[in-house]
Order: C-alpha cells, then sequence, then structure tokens
C-alpha cells in the first residue's frame, strides 16, 4: 500500500523518547499524544488518532512485526476484558493526577525538584544529566520528569506485551485508546 | 456455496484499527470509533486482519455466500 505521511509518525514516538534523554524539557511535546486523541474524538473523528496517526503504535507495529521481535501469540483474555481496561484507566489517572500533585507541591515551594524519572511507578532512575539548570521554573521541571515517567512507563509495558504476545497489544489496554472508545460510545448514545 | 468471511467480536473490539490497515481489500472500517466492521460482499476471507488484531477478536466464520 503507499505510504502517507502519516505513516512515518513513528519516527516523532521514538525521537520524543531519545530527546528526553538529553534534555527533560522535551517532555512536554509528549502532551500532544493526550490532547491530540481526545480532541479528535470529541470532534467527530472518532478513534483516527488511533487508526492513523498512533506512533507508538506504529513503532510497535515496527518493531513487534516487520523486525519480528514479538513471540505474535494472543493475548490473555483477561487483558481485554472491560474491567481490566477500565480498571488500568482508572490506574493510570491516579498515577497521572499523583503526579500533578506532586509538579504542584513544586510549584507552592513545599518540596524540591526531583531529577529522577520513575520506571513503572516505583524505580527511580537518575536523570540528572537531562536538566540544565533553571531557564525554567522548577515546577515546569518537575512535571517534564513526571510526564516523561508516564511516556516511559507506558513504552516499556507495550514492549513487554509486544514481545510477549501480538505486536500492538499495547492497543488492547492503551488509557488513551480505551478513553477515545469510552467517547465515542458516549457520543453514539446521545 | 461456502466461504470465509472475518467475524468480529465487537463486545471486545478495541477499534484500534490495525485489521483496517492490514487489509488487501479494504473490506474492513471502524464503525464510529467503537468496533470494526467486517463488509461481507468485499471480505475474501483471507484471514490477515485475524493475525494482526492486538486483540484477537476476529476470527474466520463459514458463511452462506
Amino acid at each position: 500500500m503507499k505510504k502517507r505521511w502519516y505513516d512515518y509518525l513513528w519516527i516523532a514516538s521514538a525521537l520524543y523518547l531519545i530527546l528526553g534523554f538529553f534534555n527533560i524539557l522535551f517532555a512536554w511535546v509528549g502532551l500532544l499524544c493526550f490532547f491530540i486523541p481526545l480532541f479528535l474524538a470529541i470532534a467527530g473523528w472518532d478513534k483516527v488518532y488511533c487508526n492513523r496517526y498512533c506512533g507508538r503504535g506504529q513503532l510497535f507495529a515496527l518493531i513487534g512485526g516487520r523486525l519480528g521481535l514479538s513471540r505474535k501469540k494472543d493475548v490473555p483474555a483477561f487483558l481485554k476484558s472491560k474491567w481490566f481496561r477500565y480498571g488500568f484507566l482508572v490506574f493510570f489517572f491516579i498515577m497521572f493526577f499523583l503526579m500533578l500533585w506532586n509538579t504542584y507541591l513544586v510549584f507552592s515551594g513545599t518540596r524540591e525538584l526531583k531529577q529522577v524519572v520513575t520506571l513503572l511507578w516505583t524505580f527511580k532512575l537518575p536523570w540528572h544529566w537531562a536538566y540544565h539548570g533553571t531557564a525554567v521554573p522548577a515546577w515546569a521541571a518537575q512535571f517534564s520528569f513526571g510526564f516523561y515517567s508516564v511516556m516511559l512507563t507506558s513504552t516499556v509495558l507495550g514492549l513487554i506485551t509486544m514481545v510477549l504476545f501480538k505486536p500492538r497489544s499495547w492497543c488492547v489496554y492503551c488509557p488513551m485508546g480505551t478513553m477515545t472508545q469510552l467517547i465515542c460510545k458516549a457520543k453514539k448514545h446521545e | 456455496m461456502v466461504r470465509r468471511k472475518a467475524a468480529v467480536d465487537v463486545s471486545l473490539c478495541v477499534a484500534c484499527g490495525c485489521c483496517v490497515k492490514v487489509c488487501p481489500k479494504n473490506a474492513i472500517s471502524v464503525f464510529k470509533g467503537i468496533y470494526a466492521v467486517v463488509d461481507e460482499a468485499l471480505c475474501v476471507g483471507c484471514g490477515k486482519c485475524g493475525k494482526e488484531c492486538p486483540a484477537s477478536v476476529i476470527t474466520m466464520k463459514e458463511a452462506e455466500a
């Protein structure tokens, strides 16, 4: 099939993770992956983001599919069940708001900026080399570290399920995908 | 005559659109962002969509044609 410009968005997704390794402030750009799918779903373009523009999905399809780094087995039944998908969405939301709360604590001066990236909500990775000082307020840097943690964690989860199951297994429990599908369901009942 | 056609379990479909991308006949679309639907008139039952589907909710069913 003929390749379109949006078939190369996996490059943007890969670049995002790489840039965050050198300057954590690039993490802010990742907000696009939150706002664009929500905007498109609400504005009547349904799930065109998942279907066409999701660079992360393309990246998994490339590494797992074309490069073959996937067992290509079925995902376990629980992973595609409603309770797991909605449960993971709720969990993701809670962790996201905790991250925003940490940003607020730095903003209010209650807490100092922590130059760490937290992987899988548990492991604190040193990441100080990606922070170059005081060009932005401390809270904006804290948000960068927090948001990059969210993006890296979800990518790592996606890579694990890519290897174990189908390349784009992440799509089954992707919180953004679950959310946009819920929006589409709600709109249908309007 | 009996032919193989793709059938989607719509209750478990996540509407990601992976099936749409691989269908050589453009026989699948995502209905209102909720689930995938197969146009049985176009489907040749090749099974590519079922292989690609991350949730493995597309199966090949025998259908009267």
